[in-house]
C-alpha cells in the first residue's frame, strides 16, 4: 500500500474504518478485513494523533493542517509537520485515510 | 505538541499515535464505566432447526410470531442507540438470526456504527454470499456455533429437521473456506452422548479454538413457559447427577479452578435476589421489543417494554430498581438465602422462572448439583444442607488442593465413582 505522505494533497478518513467518539476519545473501528493485524482489533489515537484525526475533513491539505495546529499548539513548525507525516503514514499503511486530491 | 518518534508497525503497539486496544478491557476508559459490554438482540424466536432441547425455538414458519417481530428500522434505531450509549458489540442470536431476510442489512448496519458483532448461528442457512460478507466485512469476534452431533443420525436426531445436517456442515465449511472466524460448542445429549471425544478432535483443528468446545450439559425449559409437554421433555434429556458430575470432575483443573472459584465467591446470598449481572450491560433486548435483564429472563415484572421508553430509560432507571428486588418466598428464605454454596449453585431468578414461574423459587436440580459439587469438594458431608452450615469460611478454606487430598479427607460423596 502507498504510504508516502504528500503534503500538498488533501486526506479524508477511509470509510473502511468507523470513527466513535467516546468520551472524548477516539475509537477507530475496522470495516473491512485487514485494517488490524488481528481480526478483533481497535485502536484508539493518542492526543497528538487525535488533533490532527480530526483535520481530517477533506477539505484541508496536510500543510493547513499543520498550519492549523501550529496555531493551536506551542510547538515549532516542523516538529508539528513531522508528526503529522509520521501519524499519516500509520493510517496509509492501515487503510484508514485515502488521498482525496492535491492542490 | 510533543516531538515523536518513528513509528513502527510491527510493534506491540501500532505506533505512538494509534493504539491497539483490545476492547474488552478498555483500558482507556478504565475505572470511568463509560463503555459498555455487549448488547444481546434477539432476533427472532423461529428456528430452521427444531431442536429437542431448545428452550425458545419456534417454527420457521411460524407466521404469528413473524409478524410481532420488530420492523428492521426499529431494531436500527435499537441499534443506534446502542451505539450512543457506548456499546461495543452487539450479539445476534435467535431462534435462528440468519432466518431474518434482513439479517445482512442489519448486520452491515451494526457494523457500520463501529460496532462488533457476535452472531449465534446453526450454520445452516449460511450461504457463499454471506460467507464472503462475513470475510470482507468482519464481525470482528468470533461466530458462535453449536454443534449437535458428529453425524447425520445423531445431529438430526437433536435437530429433528431433516437435511440440517448437510446444511450445518455446509456453512461450517464456507467459514473455514472464507477465513471468517467461529467456534464451536456442543449440548450433550442422548443422541450424541457417544461422540464427545470426535467433537472434540475436528474442534481441535480450528483454528479460532484455544480450548476444548464447552458443552452445555443442564437443559433450561421453556423460557416463554408455553409447552409443558416440550418441558417434560427437556426434563428427560437431563443428566443424572451421576453423569453430569462426571463431566464436571474430568481432568485435574476441575479442583483446583474450583478451590479458586469458591474462595472468591459463594457465599450466602440473604435476600438479595440479583447477585449476579442481569441487568447491568449485558441485557437482552427479545424479538419482540421487550428487553429482558439476561438472554433467560422473562418474567413479565422484570422486562422493559421498549414502546414504552428507550434503551436508556431501562438502563439507568427499570433495572436498577428490579436489581433492588427482595426474595419473599419462605422456601426460599430459609434455603437458597442462608446457602454458602450460592454461586457453586446455578439457582437464580431466571432458572426459577422457567422451572416455577417464580423468580424466587428454589430448584431442586441446581440444589442438588450444587451440593454433590459440595460434597466431592469436600465442603459438606453426606446428609448435611448447606444453608445449615454454620463454619461455612472454614469449610470453603479447607478444599483440598489435590486429588490425593481430596481422598483422604473425611466428608465422602454419596457417589461411589468419586
Amino acid at each position: 500500500m502507498e504510504t508516502k505522505v504528500d503534503l500538498e494533497a488533501i486526506y479524508s478518513i477511509s470509510e473502511d474504518v468507523v470513527s466513535r467518539e467516546i468520551e472524548g476519545e477516539i475509537l477507530i473501528v475496522p470495516l473491512v478485513s485487514g485494517i488490524g493485524d488481528m481480526e478483533d482489533e481497535l485502536f484508539n489515537l493518542n492526543e497528538t494523533g487525535k488533533a490532527i484525526w480530526q483535520r481530517l475533513d477533506g477539505q484541508k491539505n496536510l500543510k493547513e493542517v499543520v498550519e492549523e495546529l501550529s496555531g493551536e499548539f506551542e510547538a515549532p513548525e516542523a516538529e508539528i509537520e513531522q508528526d503529522v507525516k509520521g501519524f499519516m503514514e500509520e493510517l496509509l499503511k492501515r487503510g484508514m485515510v485515502v488521498e482525496v486530491s492535491k492542490v | 505538541m510533543e516531538s515523536q518518534p518513528q513509528s513502527n508497525m510491527n510493534d506491540e503497539k501500532a505506533g505512538d499515535y494509534l493504539e491497539k486496544i483490545e476492547s474488552h478491557k478498555a483500558s482507556l476508559w478504565e475505572g470511568r464505566s463509560v463503555l459498555r459490554g455487549r448488547l444481546d438482540i434477539e432476533l427472532t424466536e423461529r428456528c430452521s432447526n427444531n431442536c429437542i432441547h431448545c428452550y425458545v425455538n419456534l417454527p420457521a414458519n411460524d407466521r404469528s410470531a413473524r409478524e410481532r417481530e420488530l420492523s428492521t428500522q426499529r431494531i436500527k434505531e435499537i441499534l443506534e442507540e446502542a451505539a450512543s450509549l457506548n456499546y461495543i458489540k452487539v450479539r445476534f442470536t435467535g431462534g435462528e438470526p440468519l432466518l431474518r431476510e434482513d439479517f445482512e442489512e442489519l448486520y452491515i448496519f451494526a457494523r457500520r456504527l463501529g460496532l462488533k458483532v457476535t452472531l449465534f448461528t446453526n450454520a445452516t442457512l449460511i450461504t457463499p454470499h454471506l460467507a464472503e460478507l462475513f470475510a470482507r466485512i468482519p464481525p470482528l469476534a468470533n461466530m458462535g456455533i453449536t454443534v449437535y452431533g458428529m453425524s447425520r443420525r445423531s445431529y438430526e436426531a437433536v435437530t429433528r429437521t431433516p437435511g440440517s445436517y448437510e446444511a450445518a456442515w455446509r456453512g461450517i465449511n464456507l467459514l473455514l473456506e472464507n477465513q471468517v472466524p467461529f467456534t464451536v460448542k456442543g449440548a450433550l445429549l442422548p443422541p450424541n452422548k457417544g461422540e464427545l471425544e470426535q467433537l472434540e478432535a475436528w474442534a481441535s483443528t480450528i483454528p479460532w479454538m484455544d480450548n476444548p468446545p464447552p458443552q452445555t450439559i443442564f437443559f433450561d425449559l421453556r423460557g416463554r413457559r408455553d409447552s409443558h409437554v416440550k418441558d417434560r421433555l427437556i426434563k428427560g434429556l437431563r443428566l443424572s447427577i451421576e453423569e453430569e458430575m462426571k463431566i464436571l470432575t474430568k481432568g485435574p483443573a476441575y479442583l483446583k479452578g474450583k478451590r479458586e472459584f469458591c474462595s472468591r465467591f459463594i457465599r450466602p446470598p440473604g435476600d438479595v435476589l440479583f447477585s449476579c449481572g442481569s441487568g447491568l450491560d449485558s441485557v437482552c433486548v427479545d424479538a419482540y421489543g421487550y428487553v429482558q435483564p439476561c438472554m433467560l429472563l422473562r418474567h413479565p415484572d422484570v422486562v422493559y417494554d421498549l414502546s414504552n421508553g428507550s434503551l436508556k430509560d431501562a438502563l439507568t432507571d427499570f433495572f436498577p430498581e428490579m436489581r433492588k428486588m427482595k426474595a419473599t418466598n419462605p422456601d426460599y428464605l430459609a434455603r437458597c438465602a442462608r446457602c454458602f454454596l450460592k454461586g457453586l449453585c446455578e439457582q437464580c431468578p431466571a432458572k426459577s422462572w422457567m422451572e416455577h414461574g417464580t423468580l424466587d423459587t428454589p430448584v431442586e436440580y441446581c440444589c442438588e448439583i450444587a451440593h454433590e459439587q459440595a460434597r466431592y469438594l469436600r465442603m459438606l458431608e453426606d446428609g448435611e444442607k448447606a444453608w445449615e452450615v454454620k463454619d461455612w469460611r472454614e469449610r470453603i478454606k479447607n478444599i483440598p488442593e489435590t486429588e490425593a487430598e481430596r481422598r483422604n479427607m473425611s466428608g465422602k460423596s454419596k457417589l461411589k465413582s468419586t
